[in-house]
């Protein structure tokens, strides 16, 4: 694992896929959006509105997989001190906070239509807005301490804590009867939809991933260039004051 | 010569706490006189009408606890870590999660279980009905110690930035959520007689978790502030 510890290594690895990952984020975008909008049958009750769907639901599903992958990169780093993995937490928790962030505004975009209102304090909404409030406060940590190397650290601590939101947001529509409809893809019996429908889901979310695979690898390589700038102009400083 | 015992080091330092939470300029009596003081606010904001305000009454006087813990928290590390004196007490035998253990107590003890003695006052003020007074008392009892032990991840975390007391409500307060529906859940089904034992269980399991949870976030993050 400690193989791409080395920056140089990672930035290298990072441009070699950097090409394939815009190419699939541009088929997958361009045909998931088409297919939204002209294959995808509309509902048979809510007629256009569902189209919704296809940003709400992969966004939705993005915001909890972000904050796992920010989680997964604290855990590394506090445990086998990857120095790259700080960064990588770091990196993904504003695209975390952008998709939760849609979700919920796509949500509430959605819930006027059908249900009658912007907003409802139910299980699945609230735990959501209590995740994005997490990565709120896990970027408020990032931006107040000016030790990298503690801000780091505690930062991750915070991740970790926040983990225990994850299941409730999964369970919630299980567990509290609110607006929220129930799980409707993932069951036992297979998606309650039309085929059209659950595929381009599935290809938009394929195409989201490939978007903050994209922003990820991008914030990653800023990160490291920006790290290697102070670097330099630290033993700039140095130099001129000897 | 012989080393203290684990219990004693441990109330010493629950004691030490207490004492400078009730001495001059302590957090004690300060969260006291917030609760109060800031619960009898609504009622000019909202109007007198006796039955909005027992609608609210459970929310704001839950409301009002976590924010008046809110305010000692920031204390809970700062001032012994800048004197120097956390670092004497962590390498004591008793050790980090101990010390922990101890303050987050001491923190329960002095600032939230006087809220909850006044707590039946404000009920009052509030026109809580009678069958009610004994839900909120229990659910305080259970739930609020999750407030200091949360709290202390966040009192922790926050050690090392200059004036974090901002940052630490922006961490703390969503991860107090859980605790405040199943505690106001729990009075309001009190309220309409329903039975309130699955809320109130619920509610004892969030605090137990954060009593395991707690300590272990803590431990790390006081490790790195004193790095």
């Amino acid at each position: 694992m400690h193989k791409y510890a080395n920056p140089a290594q990672f930035n290298r690895l990072a441009d070699r896929l950097l090409p394939w990952i815009k190419g699939l984020l541009i088929l997958t975008l361009s045909y998931g959006l088409y297919s939204s909008i002209f294959i995808a049958p509309e509902d048979y009750q809510q007629s256009a509105t569902s189209r919704i769907m296809f940003i709400h639901v992969p966004s939705a599903w993005m915001s909890m997989l972000v904050y796992m992958v920010m989680a997964t990169a604290s855990f590394t780093a506090l445990v086998w001190k990857h120095p790259l993995a700080y960064l990588g937490a770091k990196s993904a928790a504003p695209i975390g906070a952008l998709f939760t962030a849609a979700a919920l505004l796509t949500g509430a975009l959605w819930g006027k239509p059908t249900w009658g209102t912007y907003w409802m304090w139910d299980g699945r909404m609230t735990s959501v807005l209590v995740l994005f409030f997490l990565y709120l406060g896990y970027m408020a940590i990032w931006s107040t301490m000016d030790d990298e190397e503690k801000a780091g650290k505690a930062s991750s601590i915070l991740a970790l804590v926040g983990v225990i939101n994850i299941p409730i947001i999964k369970f919630s529509v299980d567990w509290w009867n609110g607006l929220h409809q129930g799980a409707s893809i993932m069951k036992a019996k297979g998606p309650s939809m039309p085929s059209e429908m659950w595929v381009t889901l599935f290809i938009m979310f394929f195409a989201f991933q490939f978007y903050f695979a994209l922003m990820f690898l991008w914030r990653m390589k800023t990160e490291i260039n920006a790290k290697k700038i102070a670097a330099y102009r630290q033993a700039r400083i140095a130099e001129e004051s000897r | 010569m012989t080393s203290p015992s684990l219990s004693y080091i441990f109330s010493m330092i629950f004691k030490r706490d207490t004492k400078l939470a009730w001495s001059q300029g302590g957090s004690g009596t300060l969260g006291l006189s917030f609760f109060l003081i800031a619960s009898s606010l609504f009622p000019f904001g909202i109007g007198a009408d006796p039955n909005l305000l027992q609608d609210v009454s459970v929310s704001i006087i839950w409301i009002m606890a976590l924010l008046a813990g809110l305010l000692s928290l920031d204390r809970l590390y700062q001032v012994d870590f800048e004197d120097g004196t956390l670092e004497e007490m962590m390498i004591s035998p008793i050790g980090v999660t101990g010390v922990i253990i101890a303050k987050s107590l001491a923190h329960w003890v002095n600032s939230i279980v006087p809220l909850i003695l006044f707590a039946p006052l404000l009920g009052v003020l509030y026109f809580l009905p009678d069958q009610a007074f004994g839900a909120l008392i229990l659910s305080l009892l259970v739930g609020s110690p999750a407030l200091s032990f949360i709290g202390s991840i966040g009192a922790s975390l926050t050690l090392a930035v200059k004036r974090g007391g901002v940052l630490l409500a922006l961490i703390i307060l969503p991860l107090y959520i859980p605790t405040l529906i199943f505690g106001a859940s729990v009075v309001k089904n009190a309220i309409s007689g329903l039975d309130y034992y699955p809320e109130l269980s619920i509610l004892g399991a969030v605090t137990l978790v954060s009593m395991v949870i707690a300590p272990i976030a803590s431990k790390a993050a006081l490790k790195l502030a004193l790095e």
